[in-house]
């Protein structure tokens, strides 16, 4: 805990190195696996324009960072998770999958390659300790440490259009490896800030472009503070969780705990491409992923209907108007704030998934008409 | 900006202002707050008949909904088509221009005074 109005509430939560820039900002704030989060600062609607717009600030140090060391650090995350990331280059990022013997989903995380027997893997703040515990349970054997340094990083994202103008002239940022105009989507790049060791990746979970910036809890605030100076002509706004979840499900960017459970295979939700069943050598869940997932196992699909109407998380979906049981169920849902209407990402059987296919959601009783079509909702204009 | 120590209130975080036998309802700052930007709003039809305490309406956030509960029995006499066509006037305005429904009535129950209001949403 850093602030002073913090220390009054429960010990159980835990609060962002940036939380007194929240309060100060006069956010809202949510528990996000046992952290106190902002879900925004005014409006959530606003925030989500501005990333589409023109730039948006958001403070993700809830998040988990797990760095992996040592001669057999590559071979070791070929067998500890899905992808094959022995392959990726240096200071390269990739999207990954943790999967469970069973062929279920313990968590996706994105891994960086800072050396080459040297990566950072972030994971979900929810599944820290699932991760964590699973990713050093299977160290066994392998040259390499495993060492959760959640607790020492803050992770502030910059996303948005402005974003590269933003970054480019935050005070205190220096020594970039790369230049941030010639770096590319999923690269990160060390740098320093006011001295200090810097991570500057070009990632993020808006469906924009943007960066997320890793560094040392106790110099959060200097550059969250930075970062809004060099955004104040730049249209920058702080952003809270509310429209970064409107965000990633605009982009069809799937939410553990939503798209991605215990109980769901690679395959059902998309991601099958993640999966690297092209690497010669075993990976825990490789036997149930090579088996599949059942047949007639519900697969994802997108979402979108006419009106102001949303249907939401855990609504069911039907068939017909006369059904009597359900085919399907919506894992996110909202009133797009983007495109004006209702989308929503669902699991349904797979005669239902075809492209156009329609089908009905039960919206607190009614059933409205929906219509499958492929995800992303909303892809940005290069 | 209508003087929210004349108004009534409900558990349910509607208030009220009694204007004769006319309830005009809508619901509170704290209620719009907790909702985040209200993007659909669903109201009873004018002519319909509402028993208090039942949910007549829904007002939906980007993040949630919320229920419309008629806080009277009556007769709706009026629906606000303004926050039908601009939902966030539930947000900038909600104990003014964000009003949802008049309803006409017999009787009034017993509702929350605005310190009892205070009271309940800790304020």
């Amino acid at each position: 805990m850093t602030s002073a109005d913090s220390s009054t509430l429960a010990s159980t939560e835990r609060f962002s190195p940036l939380h007194q820039a929240h309060v100060d900002a006069g956010a809202s704030f949510t528990d996000f696996a046992g952290w106190q989060m902002p879900v925004r600062y005014s409006s959530d609607l606003a925030e989500h324009h501005a990333v589409r717009t023109e730039a948006g600030l958001f403070d993700l140090s809830h998040m988990a960072e797990i760095l992996v060391e040592g001669p057999d650090a590559a071979a070791y995350l070929d067998y500890a998770l899905a992808g094959k990331l022995s392959v990726i280059e240096l200071w390269q990022a990739k999207y990954s999958l943790l999967l469970a013997e069973n062929g279920g989903i313990i968590d996706d995380l994105v891994v960086y390659r800072l050396g080459d027997t040297r990566f950072l893997i972030v994971a979900n703040a929810g599944n820290r300790f699932a991760a964590f515990d699973a990713l050093r349970a299977r160290a066994d054997g392998f040259a390499v440490s495993v060492v959760d340094q959640s607790d020492d990083y803050a992770l502030i994202a910059v996303q948005g259009p402005n974003a590269l103008a933003i970054l480019d002239a935050t005070e205190g940022v220096t020594d970039l490896g790369t230049d941030l105009h010639f770096m590319k989507y999923y690269r990160i790049t060390d740098a320093s800030f006011l001295g200090q060791p810097l991570l500057v990746a070009r990632t993020g979970y808006t469906g924009e472009d943007g960066f997320e910036l890793y560094l040392e809890a106790a110099r959060a605030r200097e550059l969250w503070d930075a970062l809004m100076s060099a955004g104040a002509d730049k249209k920058l706004v702080p952003a809270g969780l509310a429209s970064r979840d409107t965000l990633r499900l605009e982009a069809g960017m799937p939410l553990y705990g939503h798209e991605l459970t215990l109980n769901t295979f690679p395959a059902q939700a998309g991601l099958g491409r993640v999966v690297s069943l092209g690497k010669e050598n075993d990976f825990v869940g490789r036997g149930a992923i090579e088996r599949g997932p059942e047949v007639g196992a519900s697969v994802l699909v997108g979402l979108i209907a006419a009106g102001k109407r949303a249907g939401r998380a855990d609504y069911e979906i039907f068939r017909s108007l006369d059904a009597e049981t359900s085919d399907g169920v919506i894992t996110s849902g909202a009133l797009s704030p983007t495109l004006g209407y209702p989308i929503a990402m669902a699991y349904v059987t797979p005669d239902l998934a075809r492209l156009g296919t329609e089908v009905y959601v039960d919206v607190r009783g009614t059933r409205l008409p929906a219509t499958v079509t492929s995800l992303p909702f909303y892809k940005r204009v290069k | 900006m209508t003087d929210t120590s004349q108004l009534h209130y409900t558990a349910e975080h509607e208030w009220i202002l009694v204007d004769g036998s006319i309830a005009t309802v809508g619901i509170t700052a704290y209620a719009a707050e907790k909702l985040g930007d209200v993007v659909f709003v669903e109201l009873p039809e004018v002519g319909s008949t509402v028993a208090g305490g039942t949910v007549i309406g829904e007002i939906e956030s980007t993040k949630s909904v919320g229920e419309l509960f008629a806080p009277v029995n009556g007769t709706v006499t009026a629906t606000n088509d303004a926050v039908v066509e601009s939902p966030e006037l539930v947000n900038s305005d909600p104990f003014g221009a964000g009003w949802l429904i008049k309803v006409e009535f017999d009787t009034l129950p017993t509702l929350l005074s605005p310190a009892e209001y205070s009271a309940l949403i800790g304020e």
